[in-house]
C-alpha cells in the first residue's frame, strides 16, 4: 500500500512538474517533437523503397525455352520438374501458339509474317518466378540442365546490377533510420539532462529529507515518459495525415501512379505506434539515466 | 543516556586535506549542543558525517546505535528519515509551497494524506508559521524561510536534529526568534539537537555545551560553555 501510494504521488509530482518547470517542459517537447519528425519521414521513405524495390524484384523471372521438337508429353514433364526445383515459386507455360497470337497483335508486318509461315517458328516456353530474387542465377543454371530445354533466361549481368543496386539503396535508407533514431535518443536524453541539471538542488533535498533513490527517480522517469508522449503526438498527427494525403495524390496522379506506395493501414498506425514508443522510452531511460548521475549510487 | 558516540575518527578527503583527526565524542539523548570553531576547523565535516553525507575514514561514528559510517550508499535515505536537518542556505524547494515543502519530507515515507495534514500544521504551529501555507519560498522572509525548514526536519518528529549553521543568512533579531523556535524543540520535544555556528552572540546566551574544533581536532568541550572563552576563533 505505501509502494503504491509513492507511484501515485510520483504520477502526481511529474504532473506538477511538467507545469511547474513549463519553459523546460516545452523545450524538451520540442525537441522530442523536431526530431521524431525528422525519424517519421524517415520511415516513410525506408519502408516505401523497400516496398518498391522488393515489387520490382518480384517482376523479375526466367524465361525457359523447350526444343522445338518436344513431345506434348515431355513439355509436361519438364514443367514438373520445373516446379520440383525448391526456389521456384510459381512456373506459368506459354505456348508457341500464345506467343504467335500474342506477337501477331503487336503489328500487322509481324501478322502477315507470321501467317505466311506454314509452321509456327517460336518455341513453347514457362514464364518462371523464384521465390528470392538471388536464387534467379542458381535457378536458371539448374533449368539449363533439364533435358530439351533450349535455354533459360533472366537477362544475366544487368539483374545482378540491378539487384546490387536496390541491396544498396535498401541499406543506405534502413542505416538512416537507424542513425536517426540513436540521433533522436541523444538529443532527447541530452535535452531530460539539461532540464534535470537545473534541477540537481530538487534532488539533493529529496534525499537529504529521506527519499530513497527510487522514490526520487520515479517523477523524474514519469516525466520523461509524460514528455516523451506530448512529444511525439504533432509528429503521429503530421504521419497520418501526411501520409494519407500524399498516397491519395500519388495515386490519383497520372504520372505519378507508376509508383506503387505502402497502403496506408496498417501502415501508419504500426509507424504512429512506433514514434510513440521511441518518444517515451527515450524520454524514460534518459531521465533515469540523467537522475542516476546526482544519486549516490 | 549515549546517543551519539564518536570514536576515533578520521576524515581525509581525496585531496589529501584531513579534515578531523582521532575525534571522540559523546553526546547524551536530549542534549543541545553546539559546535564552534574557525573556517576549515572541520565542523562542517563533523555535521556532514552524522547525516552520512559524507563516510569517517577511519574510526566510528554512532547514532542511536547505528553504525553511520557502514552503511551503503542506498540505504541511507532510512538514516535520514529518523534526523531533522536544518542548512544555512535553508534548502527549500522553490516550486511547492510552504505546506508542501513540509508535507514532502512525510510523503517520502509513504504516509497517507489524511495522517500528513495534521502533522504538518502541527510542525508548522511550533515554528509560527501557521498562517503561511499556502506561500512560495519566494514570498517569505529569511527567517520565515528557515522556519520552514526547522519545520519540514521536526515533523516526523527525529530523536536528532542536525543544524548547519541555521543562522548564518539571518540578521541577530531573526537569529534569535531562529534559536528560541530551537530550544522550544529540545524543551518540549527532547529532541538531542547539534548546531554547528559562528554566531558569538547565540552561543553565549544559550549557555549550552560547547564543543570547538581546531584543525580537525577537538580543543574544549564545556558544560555550559560560551564563546567568551573562545576569543580566540
Amino acid at each position: 500500500m505505501k509502494a503504491f501510494r509513492i507511484f501515485i504521488r510520483s504520477i502526481r509530482d511529474s504532473v506538477k512538474s511538467i507545469f511547474r518547470n513549463f519553459s523546460l517542459s516545452i523545450a524538451s517537447i520540442l525537441c522530442t517533437t523536431i526530431t521524431l519528425i525528422l525519424v517519421a519521414i524517415a520511415i516513410v521513405i525506408t519502408i516505401n523503397v523497400n516496398h518498391i524495390t522488393d515489387d520490382l524484384e518480384q517482376e523479375l523471372t526466367i524465361v525457359v525455352y523447350a526444343d522445338a521438337d518436344t513431345s506434348d508429353e515431355r513439355l509436361d514433364e519438364i514443367e514438373k520438374e520445373i516446379k520440383n526445383i525448391s526456389t521456384v515459386s510459381e512456373v506459368v507455360s506459354k505456348t508457341k501458339e500464345e506467343w504467335r497470337l500474342e506477337m501477331q497483335s503487336y503489328s500487322d508486318t509481324l501478322n502477315t509474317t507470321l501467317d505466311y509461315l506454314e509452321e509456327n517458328p517460336l518455341l513453347d516456353s514457362y514464364i518462371v518466378t523464384v521465390e528470392n530474387v538471388d536464387d534467379l542465377r542458381p535457378t536458371a543454371l539448374e533449368i539449363r540442365e533439364i533435358k530439351n530445354v533450349e535455354s533459360a533466361n533472366y537477362g544475366e549481368g544487368m539483374v545482378e546490377e540491378i539487384i546490387t543496386i536496390f541491396d544498396v539503396i535498401k541499406t543506405i535508407t534502413i542505416v538512416m533510420v537507424v542513425a536517426l533514431i540513436v540521433v533522436t535518443a541523444f538529443l532527447i536524453s541530452n535535452t531530460i539532462k539539461l532540464t534535470i541539471f537545473s534541477r540537481r538542488n530538487e534532488i539533493e533535498i529529496m534525499r537529504l529529507v529521506g527519499s530513497s533513490n527510487t522514490s526520487v527517480r520515479l517523477p523524474f522517469v514519469f516525466e520523461g515518459f509524460l514528455l516523451g508522449i506530448l512529444g511525439s503526438i504533432i509528429p503521429i498527427i503530421i504521419l497520418i495525415y501526411g501520409y494519407l494525403i500524399m498516397y491519395e495524390k500519388i495515386s490519383n496522379s497520372s504520372s505519378l501512379s507508376i509508383i506503387e506506395l505502402v497502403r496506408p493501414m496498417p501502415f501508419v498506425l504500426l509507424a504512429s505506434l512506433a514514434l510513440l514508443l521511441i518518444g517515451c522510452v527515450v524520454g524514460m531511460f534518459g531521465s533515469a539515466r540523467a537522475v542516476r548521475k546526482y544519486l549516490k549510487i | 543516556m549515549r546517543f551519539i558516540e564518536i570514536k576515533n575518527c578520521y576524515k581525509v578527503y581525496k585531496n589529501g586535506v584531513a579534515a578531523i583527526a582521532d575525534l571522540t565524542l559523546n553526546i547524551n539523548k536530549g542534549e543541545f549542543v553546539f559546535v564552534i570553531g574557525a573556517s576549515g576547523s572541520g565542523k562542517s565535516t563533523l555535521i556532514k558525517m552524522l547525516y552520512r553525507e559524507e563516510k569517517p575514514t577511519k574510526g566510528t561514528v554512532e547514532i542511536g546505535g547505528i553504525n553511520v559510517g557502514k552503511l551503503r550508499n542506498r540505504t541511507v535515505y532510512k538514516l535520514r528519515r529518523k534526523l531533522g536537518i536544518v542548512f544555512q542556505d535553508f534548502k527549500l524547494l522553490p516550486k511547492l509551497t510552504v505546506y508542501e515543502n513540509v508535507a514532502f519530507a512525510l510523503e517520502c515515507l509513504g504516509m497517507k494524506s489524511k495522517e500528513i495534514r495534521p502533522k504538518v500544521i502541527k510542525a508548522l504551529d511550533h515554528v509560527g508559521l501557521k498562517e503561511k501555507l499556502r506561500s512560495f519560498p519566494n514570498e517569505l522572509s529569511g527567517g520565515e524561510q528557515q522556519r520552514v525548514c526547522i519545520a519540514r526536519a521536526i515533523v516526523n518528529k527525529p530523536k536528532l536534529l542536525i543544524c548547519d549553521e541555521p543562522t548564518g543568512n539571518l540578521d541577530p533579531k531573526t537569529s534569535m526568534e531562529i534559536m528560541d523556535v530551537l530550544e522550544t524543540i529540545n524543551k518540549e520535544l527532547g529532541t538531542t539537537i547539534i548546531m554547528a555556528t559562528h554566531d558569538k552572540e547565540i552561543v553565549n546566551r544559550m549557555k549550552k555545551r560547547v564543543i570547538v574544533l581546531d584543525s580537525g581536532i577537538l580543543s574544549e568541550d564545556h558544560e555550559k560553555g560560551s564563546y567568551k572563552a573562545h576569543e580566540s576563533i
